[in-house]
């Protein structure tokens, strides 16, 4: 329990370098695509919704987790669809660009 | 052998690398994508590889989550450009709810036995998300005006606030002592909900993109914290990557308003300006009519135009790609000087500007473009107010004093579409309005924008 923690921590601090040099190349004329693509990205929380659902442990559980799966689902399937909607839009002005 | 577990850890590790490759690929128009391909391929693969879960035992529920949120979603991503903001702060909403649930749940499940880090984190896990699904749905309500934009104040607001939330954290830390006085939890949920509420009251509209950017931050952490409680690392590094990316983002905008955060949250900005409003009314300004603007821009070399939110709640975005049609066929170059904290979220002006089928190399940063200005024979201010506002460089005095601007007043000549001279949003005075080389085109941005194209349209003919 106690390594395990620790790596968490270490992954979370890794992970925390990672997204800060990553997203710091990021052009500010895209910053509204990048905050709705890490939001879909963060829909990943569904899978800690689907496991506490399937588990099947109490009422409660079951309830809250099947709105938790509603709501994670809702955004990844959104964030996704208008990240992309909004990237399509996005053109260069044609062959004889600087 | 490999057996189920190892493959669902399999799809987890493959899927963080796409995740972060996602995010490396929106560094620039041309890859960003392929970044939403791996981003969905790594979902896709997280998601199937949870179902194999030896754990499961039921799916219908999760069956009709799924579902359900999948006919949620369907609409969410087919919101008008305009509407990106609410939605942005929406699903800030629905990403905290989800959290905040899941932890609900787990502390109930794992009571009265949980280990002190757990609970510790458990707590962060449900405060920050909790008040993230509060403020969020505030921050979406004043944004699609259900709620009134102006800053709410009164006296002692900022402590009734953080007592608030030192309360939620102090019950939290008794839990932490004594994780079976589960009567103690609800406290633990349900004061930051009424915190998320209060901390939004007192926030502007022109405050929206840094508080946007920073329920962000706070809905990544929320489920990161989530991330250490279920021992997920793909949660850890999703809900890492998603705060750092509002972090940075959140740092963004204050500095773009050179205000700190502590500024943005608790800084009643709305009051000072006020004041200082009425001081300049009585200056003369010239004003230009359409026909007058057109042969000015049709006579220019170099035309800049900056839009604001005026621009974008005109819904003048498409007029103005006519503009921008008209000029460029006359051998004007003309570009875009966006500043950052236009429009209500990082990045806004830049959508509706691509929406309207403007290329994306003409758009270009405040840094990008300020030097550029003198070297301009008209900026063409479109709805915005504050961020070209000159007092920011010059004048101590002014409430965005030190604020960086796009300098519009370097150029030949400045011509600003605006309504009337009443005061924007802010009510901040614009000296900018009354220097000689600027023209008032007073109008709505829409329909003088129209006029100007149809007068460059009847000159050519």
């Amino acid at each position: 329990m106690k390594l395990d923690l620790l790596t968490s921590l270490y992954v979370f601090m890794l992970a925390g370098f990672i997204g800060f040099e990553v997203i710091r190349r990021v052009s500010p004329l895209l910053h509204t695509p990048l905050m709705s693509l890490t939001n879909a990205l963060d829909a990943i929380a569904v899978v800690g919704a689907i496991l506490l659902v399937g588990e099947h442990k109490s009422t409660l559980s079951t309830v809250l987790g099947t709105i938790a799966i509603v709501a994670a689902t809702g955004n990844l399937v959104g964030g996704f669809l208008i990240t992309d909607r909004m990237l399509k839009m996005f053109r260069a002005s044609g062959p004889k660009k600087p | 052998m490999i057996g189920t577990e190892q493959i669902i850890e399999i799809t987890y590790l493959v899927a963080t690398a796409l995740f972060i490759l996602s995010l490396k690929w929106l560094s620039s128009p041309s890859t960003a994508r392929h970044g939403v391909r791996a981003g969905e391929l790594g979902m896709l693969l997280a998601v199937g590889g949870t179902l194999l879960h030896h754990d499961i035992v039921d799916y219908k529920w999760i069956a009709i989550g799924l579902v359900l949120g999948t006919i949620i979603g369907v609409p969410l991503g087919k919101v008008q450009m305009t509407a990106v903001p609410q939605r942005t702060a929406l699903s800030h909403a629905f990403g905290a709810l989800c959290v905040t649930l899941v932890g609900t749940a787990e502390f109930y499940l794992r009571a009265p036995d949980v280990p002190r880090f757990m609970m510790a984190v458990l707590s962060m896990e449900v405060i920050l998300g909790s008040l993230t699904f509060t403020g969020s749905l505030m921050a979406a309500g004043k944004l699609q005006e259900i709620l009134p934009q102006r800053p709410i104040t009164y006296r002692g607001q900022n402590i009734v606030n953080l007592s608030l939330l030192a309360i939620a954290v102090g019950v939290a830390a008794y839990l932490v002592l004594h994780p079976g006085q589960t009567e103690y939890f609800p406290a633990v949920v349900g004061i930051p909900l009424v915190f998320g509420v209060l901390m939004i009251i007192p926030i502007g509209g022109a405050d929206m993109p840094t508080v946007i950017s920073l329920l962000n931050s706070y809905a990544g952490l929320s489920a990161a914290a989530m991330g250490f409680v279920l021992d997920s690392k793909l949660l850890i590094i999703a809900g890492a990557l998603d705060g750092a990316s509002g972090f940075i983002l959140s740092v963004n905008m204050s500095k773009a308003m050179n205000r700190s955060f502590s500024n943005v949250l608790f800084g009643a900005f709305g009051q000072e300006q006020a004041a200082g409003a009425a001081v300049q009314q009585a200056q003369p300004v010239r004003s230009a009519t359409a026909e007058e603007a057109a042969a000015i821009l049709a006579a220019a070399n170099k035309v800049v135009i900056v839009p604001g939110y005026g621009m974008a709640v005109a819904q003048a975005q498409h007029k103005v790609r006519e503009l921008y049609d008209a000029l460029t066929k006359r051998g004007v170059d003309v570009k875009f000087g966006i500043h950052p904290v236009a429009g209500r979220m990082p990045g806004h002006m830049n959508v509706l500007l691509a929406e309207a089928d403007i290329p994306y190399d003409k758009l270009l940063d405040m840094e990008e473009i300020n030097g550029d200005f003198p070297q301009t024979d008209v900026a063409l201010v479109i709805g915005a107010n504050d961020v070209t506002n000159p007092a920011a460089r010059n004048d101590a005095s002014s409430p965005i004093y030190g604020m960086p601007i796009l300098d519009v007043d370097k150029a030949r000549t400045v011509m600003v579409i605006k309504r009337s001279m009443s005061p924007g949003f802010a009510g901040i005075d614009n000296p900018l309005y009354y220097l000689d080389k600027t023209l008032m085109l007073f109008g709505d941005a829409k329909s003088f924008v129209g006029a100007l194209v149809r007068e460059l349209a009847g000159g050519q003919s």
